[in-house]
């Protein structure tokens, strides 16, 4: 594929969004029967789905930690999610975010509440167009906060990217594939905590700084949003 | 003098900032970093002098010592029968605790208990480094062997039952039904016939609905009151 | 599937405190200030049968990479480009924690973030590995060996690949016939083309305190790691957050300019040992 133009005349990006812009957001809480709590999100195209089991013992029981719960979590990407079909067997790419993913949560959740128990936390990507990793993380926490296990604060995350030069938030696919730096972040934004930090890509430090500063931005946006998603269900008043 | 942010049963969030204040206490689902208290759940605050603490919305129950639970027996061992209590935990009755006399060797618990069945009983033991234990010695516990066992949300159980067993007691007197509650989350029921048993268990899933909404225990008295009009039963 | 680790070694309590004391003084236990690196020998080539190779010592890290070549296709959609694979084995000598198995995470994780330091600021010119274009092309298989396990095994990691680049050569090709290249393995004549080096630096957070090159303690007491990859011209070509808390941006703040000066010494050293390998190291293997 050539590479498109990611920047226009009009400064706006190739879908027409201003550089510190969003993609439209959506989220629903409480969305499967089975899982303890589950959440699916949506950044514009793309779409992932969050449940969390547990806490809950499993077997065997040398898999689980005498002080504390233990977390597992898997970051995987349907088959169809991408333009050309994934293999179903876990890459190289799927273990490492599943990693990073699980470290951002262990920030969070109060895991010394369960002893000798498992939390976990399956993300599946149903559709990708960039962001996978910071939607699927957004969407774990509202999914674990929708079970009702403890956690010090929802923890919401969005990939900030340089394109043809310019810092842009909530990069897409395209702007991923044919820019200069994607850097996902993730934060607990009431305790000005960042969880997930990875930089792909050059930037200067000054672009850096300036790159978390949009980060930030757009992280507190979505912390609005995922509050708002939480409570939704809980505002609709009977007739009475 | 603490500085206390959210009013008694504002629906909360976790990372909700709720306090700040040298001298502020928080309760339960709350943490504290510093001088400011946080919400670890999403709840219902509740503000009680000068305390916040937060009643959960969602989530599953944490057993304690000397709560009624409903629990499922899911496996029978030599000495003892392993139990689900819709908990983190399985739960563990040890035939001591069922049965007057016990010999591992010429009696089956099998015999007792079985895969499948429900019992009412009570926690007397849990600490975090064991599984919670039970006993169904004791009056009013014991195996289930008629009515129904409904599952519902366990943080509505409160709600259920009532301040001073307000919520209950109305559920009692208005359906005619024999009702025990148990705090993980099941209820069991027995009712004089089909209709009035129909009716609680709506009743009861109104409840959980709506357990966050002032004036609930006015609103089920009248929906039941409704309902037993519109079948025509007194 | 990640699972939260359950196989590392218990760190005493009494370990721990004394940690945290002696940072509070501005200490760590080997006797280190807070943002020095441990000693660093870099040996050069100690594997002649690999096209480039480096064993690198951080303390007691340590980090070997060799460096095989060979002739393959191209990526379909970079069929002017050569290839490179970086990986990384946490081989089970390395530690007692560590068992015989397929890569673990953080194996998966330390070749990644290498490959994309390496990858973003072109530090090898894929695109003069090329032989036919479209279909043949030198294939640079970066093959990083966790040897000895004492923390920040990614710097290590690092120093040792880039190292291994500088030194790496390519084997003479003697004849393309049609689409069938023949090399000759013995002979090795041209530099693998390289246009820049990267180092990373990673730092450690205990507490409200940063530190530089945490050793395995270290590691297994912090609350959370960052690592910085810099290019020799100053610009940060990757970073990573590791570890089960996180940072403030103020820390975040502070982390890179630490970084980058610590960074500006590992780039020196680098160059010192390139241009005259005596200097690194007593050859230790």
């Amino acid at each position: 594929m050539e590479k498109p133009v990611l920047i226009r005349e009009d400064g706006l990006r190739h879908d027409g969004r201003r550089p510190d812009e969003l993609r439209p957001i959506r989220m629903e809480v409480g969305i499967l029967k089975n899982a303890d709590g589950s959440a699916l999100v949506q950044f514009g195209k793309t779409k992932v789905i969050a449940a969390v089991y547990g806490p809950r013992e499993i077997h065997p029981k040398h898999l689980t930690l005498p002080d504390r719960a233990l977390i597992r979590c898997r970051y995987h990407m349907a088959p169809f999610s991408t333009s050309e079909r994934k293999s179903p067997a876990p890459s190289r790419r799927e273990v490492e975010l599943s990693k990073v993913i699980r470290e951002a949560l262990e920030a969070t959740i109060f895991t010394e509440y369960f002893p000798r128990t498992t939390i976990d936390v399956f993300i599946e990507v149903l559709q990708a167009d960039g962001g996978t990793r910071t939607t699927g993380l957004t969407a774990a926490s509202l999914a674990i906060a929708d079970a009702g296990i403890p956690m010090r604060d929802l923890v919401a995350a969005v990939a900030v990217g340089k394109v043809d030069g310019v810092l842009v938030l909530d990069i897409d696919e395209v702007e991923d594939e044919f820019g200069e730096a994607d850097m996902p972040v993730a934060m607990m934004p009431s305790l000005d905590k960042i969880v997930l930090l990875q930089l792909n890509g050059v930037l200067t430090r000054e672009e850096f700084r300036e790159a978390l500063e949009l980060a930030k931005k757009g992280i507190m946006e979505i912390y609005r949003l995922q509050k708002e998603a939480l409570t939704k269900k809980y505002l609709m008043y009977p007739e009475e | 003098m603490p500085k206390i942010y959210v009013a008694n049963r504002q629906i909360v969030r976790p990372g909700d900032l709720l306090a700040e204040g040298e001298d502020v206490k928080g309760g339960d689902y709350t943490y504290r970093i510093g001088n400011s208290i946080y919400a670890s759940i999403l709840g219902l605050a509740n503000v009680d002098d000068g305390v916040v603490s937060i009643i959960p919305l969602e989530g599953m129950n944490v057993p304690k010592e000397g709560d009624v639970v409903i629990g499922l027996i899911t496996s029978v061992g030599i000495t003892n029968w392993i139990v689900d209590i819709r908990g983190p935990y399985k739960a563990i009755l040890n035939a001591n605790e069922a049965l007057e006399s016990f010999n591992p060797i010429t009696d089956d618990l099998r015999k007792y208990l079985d895969v499948g069945d429900y019992i009412i009983a009570k926690i007397i033991v849990f600490d975090r480094t064991r599984n919670p234990l039970l006993t169904i010695k004791g009056k009013g516990l014991g195996k289930i062997t008629e009515g129904k066992v409904i599952d519902v949300k366990p943080s509505r159980v409160p709600r259920i039952i009532g301040k001073r067993k307000a919520m209950l007691n109305i559920l009692i007197e208005q359906t005619k039904c024999t009702i025990i509650v148990g705090q993980n989350g099941r209820i069991w029921i027995r009712c004089p016939n089909e209709e009035l048993e129909n009716i609680l268990v709506r009743a009861i899933r109104k409840i959980e609905a709506e357990a966050h909404i002032p004036g609930l225990t006015e609103r089920v008295k009248r929906f039941i009151e409704e309902e037993k009009r519109r079948l025509g039963i007194a | 599937m990640s699972l939260t680790p359950t196989s590392q070694p218990v760190m005493p309590r009494l370990k721990r405190d004394t940690l945290l004391s002696l940072l509070k003084k501005g200490n760590r236990i080997d006797g280190r200030a807070p943002e020095d690196y441990r000693p660093i020998t870099i040996q050069l080539n100690p594997i002649p049968k690999a096209e480039g190779s480096a064993l690198v010592k951080i303390g007691d890290t340590m980090v070997m990479t060799g460096i095989k070549t060979e002739i393959g296709e191209p990526f379909r959609d970079r069929p002017f480009e050569g290839v490179l694979q970086v990986h990384a084995e946490y081989v089970p000598l390395a530690s007692p924690s560590f068992e015989p198995g397929p890569p673990d995470e953080n194996a998966i994780e330390a070749a990644r973030v290498i490959d994309r330091c390496l990858r973003e600021p072109k530090a090898v010119k894929l695109d003069e590995l090329v032989i036919i274009p479209g279909r043949k092309v030198w294939i640079v298989f970066n093959d990083i060996y966790l040897i000895d396990h004492d923390g920040n095994v990614v710097d290590a990691g690092a120093l040792a690949t880039m190292a291994a680049l500088n030194m790496a050569k390519l084997p003479k090709i003697i004849g393309i016939e049609g689409d069938n290249v023949v090399i000759d393995r013995s002979v090795r004549e041209t530099s693998l083309p390289l246009s820049l080096n990267v180092v990373t630096v990673t730092l450690a957070k205990i507490g409200d305190y940063i530190i530089v090159d945490p050793n395995l303690d270290e590691e297994l007491i912090a609350d959370a790691r960052l690592t910085i990859g810099f290019d020799s011209l100053g610009r940060i070509v990757g970073m990573q957050k590791m570890g089960m808390s996180g940072f403030t941006r103020s820390e975040l703040d502070y982390a890179i300019d630490l970084a980058f000066k610590k960074a500006k010494e590992l780039h020196e050293l680098l160059e010192k040992v390139l241009k005259n390998p005596e200097t690194a190291s007593k050859p230790i293997v």
